[in-house]
């Protein structure tokens, strides 16, 4: 009885160990797989052409990624510059000048709409912000803007992203311990003083791990963005030209590009490229949140 | 700082409530219970059904092979293995910044996976990409909850004479609120996730009747719709948006509910 109780726990503990391992691996299977498709094209052109070059012409077999990685950074720039200040303002209320029953009301409220799916925000984009921007904003601007923007995608990212900073922000300035606030009141500083002194300077590098999250969200939203940017592969002169996401890009020609073998390891490489980069982000802020958290259990 | 606050808050009120008055003028009951109907793209007859029911078993697909699949990583991480194991450490990274990739590299990888093994786009390739999507979210939420359990609990049941298989079965009855937090949190993301089923779930008009079909999803039945030139067609798609934007909701609803619950109970 108390044999096979214990060649259970040994079976148990190594199937375990196996899916722990197999897990792990999945995120090194995807880079590789991802890899493993771009290497034609990696084979015909080199890299820094292929990101320099705003040739996109695939029945040339001409692929360059400069106008999708310029749409790209415009939107999430745009987003992050929005979203940004206003994030770390209404954090800052939140957590610093609120009264703990409104807090109690406000936080569940805003983790409530994070959970909320891009492709709705998409929705609520063509349904207010791009016909503001034809009607409203562009005509002060320029001739003609149908809307579809780069402005308008930046918009609707920085609206979803809101929640993500914020929560991020919350759980940072939740690390600065109490008593150091205590100090700098019995000091005699005003509250704007304490934080802008004390919580806003330890939380310089929380600050800037959840600029760098929200940065690789963005980056890689996708419905959203696909459906209130425009999408015309043409390099923007104003935010209220129409552009052409890379994420955009895979979603719209991965259908049809399969008669094309160029063309599919053209779109693996922009997949493979969006995989590294959210990685790093990804990777170098969780390990910054980790260190913060450490710090605040010392 | 209110002014702030004021912005970002109404900017989410306003999401409701452009969804929600938008949504209800165009629902109607034709929309939840009837599959589309002969020219339904161009305006007839017909409902989502079809988008929803396939939503629905791509969700709970996902869930239930996730949960197979991380329910055995938890527990190897947080019981079997030593508190100081590198292995645990950097299984919760991978998992963290695999939260963070974006669906689309999933339905891409998804998408060579299936080609390799010649499928075609089916619901099960869309169940097994979206489980990938969904892994990360299922560990992080149960092993902070298991984390969180007293290691005065083990210590009991290790004392008693306990094996760890069995010590794993007392954890998990003891987290099981926050399980069903971690299983709602996934599945509210499974069903508004649209990137990672667009290349591998397919689309179609019927229910799928077995998992080689391919499956219809709401987030892309809404996508789809929304760009018919057709007003009615547009009108449906703000009435989907409506009809998941509730899923959601009650789904994270839920979630907080249990949540509460495992803190109530919490020693």
């Amino acid at each position: 009885m108390s044999r096979y109780r214990l060649i259970k726990d040994r079976i148990s503990g190594n199937l375990f160990l196996v899916f722990t391992h197999l897990s792990i691996l999945t995120v090194v299977l995807i880079g590789a797989g991802l890899y493993g498709k771009s290497v034609p094209i990696l084979k015909q052109s080199s890299f820094f052409h292929l990101l320099f070059s705003s040739e996109w012409k695939p029945f040339k077999n001409q692929f360059g990624f400069l106008t999708y990685i310029v749409g790209s950074l415009i939107v999430t720039g745009l987003a992050i510059v929005i979203a940004l200040p206003l994030s770390l303002l209404t954090a800052i209320f939140i957590s610093e000048y609120m009264p703990r029953n409104l807090k109690r009301l406000l936080i569940p409220f805003i983790d409530l709409l994070s959970g909320i799916p891009p492709v709705v925000y998409g929705v609520w984009g063509v349904l207010t912000i791009v016909p503001f921007i034809q009607d409203k904003l562009a005509p002060h601007f320029v001739e003609f803007s149908s809307g579809y923007s780069a402005l308008a995608g930046g918009v609707v990212l920085a609206v979803m992203i809101f929640p993500l900073i914020i929560s991020i922000l919350l759980e940072v300035f939740n690390t600065v311990p109490q008593e150091l606030r205590d100090a700098s009141f019995s000091l005699g500083a005003n509250q704007w003083e304490t934080v802008s002194h004390v919580v806003l300077k330890k939380s310089v590098p929380g600050i800037l791990a959840a600029t760098v999250l929200a940065v690789s969200r963005a980056l890689g939203e996708t419905i959203a963005v696909l459906m209130v940017c425009g999408n015309q592969a043409l390099m923007p002169h104003s935010i209220l030209d129409p552009v052409y996401p890379l994420p955009a890009l895979i979603a719209n020609n991965y259908g049809d590009m399969l008669s094309i073998p160029m063309y599919d390891s053209a779109l693996m490489l922009s997949a493979l490229i969006l995989f590294v980069i959210i990685f790093l982000f990804n990777g170098i802020s969780r390990i910054v949140l980790y260190r913060l958290e450490r710090r605040s259990y010392a | 700082m209110v002014l702030a606050t004021t912005i970002i808050v109404g900017s989410l009120v306003m999401i409701l409530w452009t969804i929600t008055v938008r949504g209800i003028r165009s629902l109607n009951w034709d929309m939840v219970s009837k599959v589309p109907e002969g020219g339904f793209y161009i305006g007839k007859g017909g409902g989502l059904l079809n988008a929803i029911i396939g939503s629905v078993y791509i969700t709970m697909g996902a869930t239930l092979l996730g949960l197979l699949i991380s329910i055995p990583v938890v527990l190897y991480i947080n019981i079997y293995a030593r508190k100081d194991s590198w292995l645990a450490t950097v299984a919760r990274f991978t998992f963290d910044v695999s939260f963070g990739i974006p669906s689309i590299v999933y339905g891409a990888f998804g998408f060579t996976i299936m080609v390799y093994f010649g499928l075609r786009a089916s619901l099960l390739a869309g169940i097994i990409t979206v489980t990938l999507v969904i892994i990360p979210i299922l560990a992080r939420a149960m092993d902070e909850v298991i984390r969180r359990t007293p290691g005065e609990l083990s210590d009991a049941t290790y004392s008693l004479g306990a094996t760890r298989w069995e010590t794993s079965k007392v954890f998990l009855r003891q987290s099981l609120p926050g399980i069903m937090t971690a299983i709602l949190l996934s599945s509210g993301r499974a069903i508004g996730d649209a990137a990672s089923v667009l290349f591998t779930a397919g689309y179609t008009d019927s229910i799928p009747a077995s998992l080689g079909q391919p499956a219809a999803t709401l987030p892309l039945a809404i996508f789809f719709q929304l760009s018919s030139p057709i007003q009615e067609v547009q009108d449906r798609a703000y009435a989907a948006a409506l009809i998941l934007t509730v899923i959601v909701l009650i789904i994270s609803l839920g979630s907080k509910y249990f949540s509460k619950k495992l803190s109530k109970n919490k020693i």
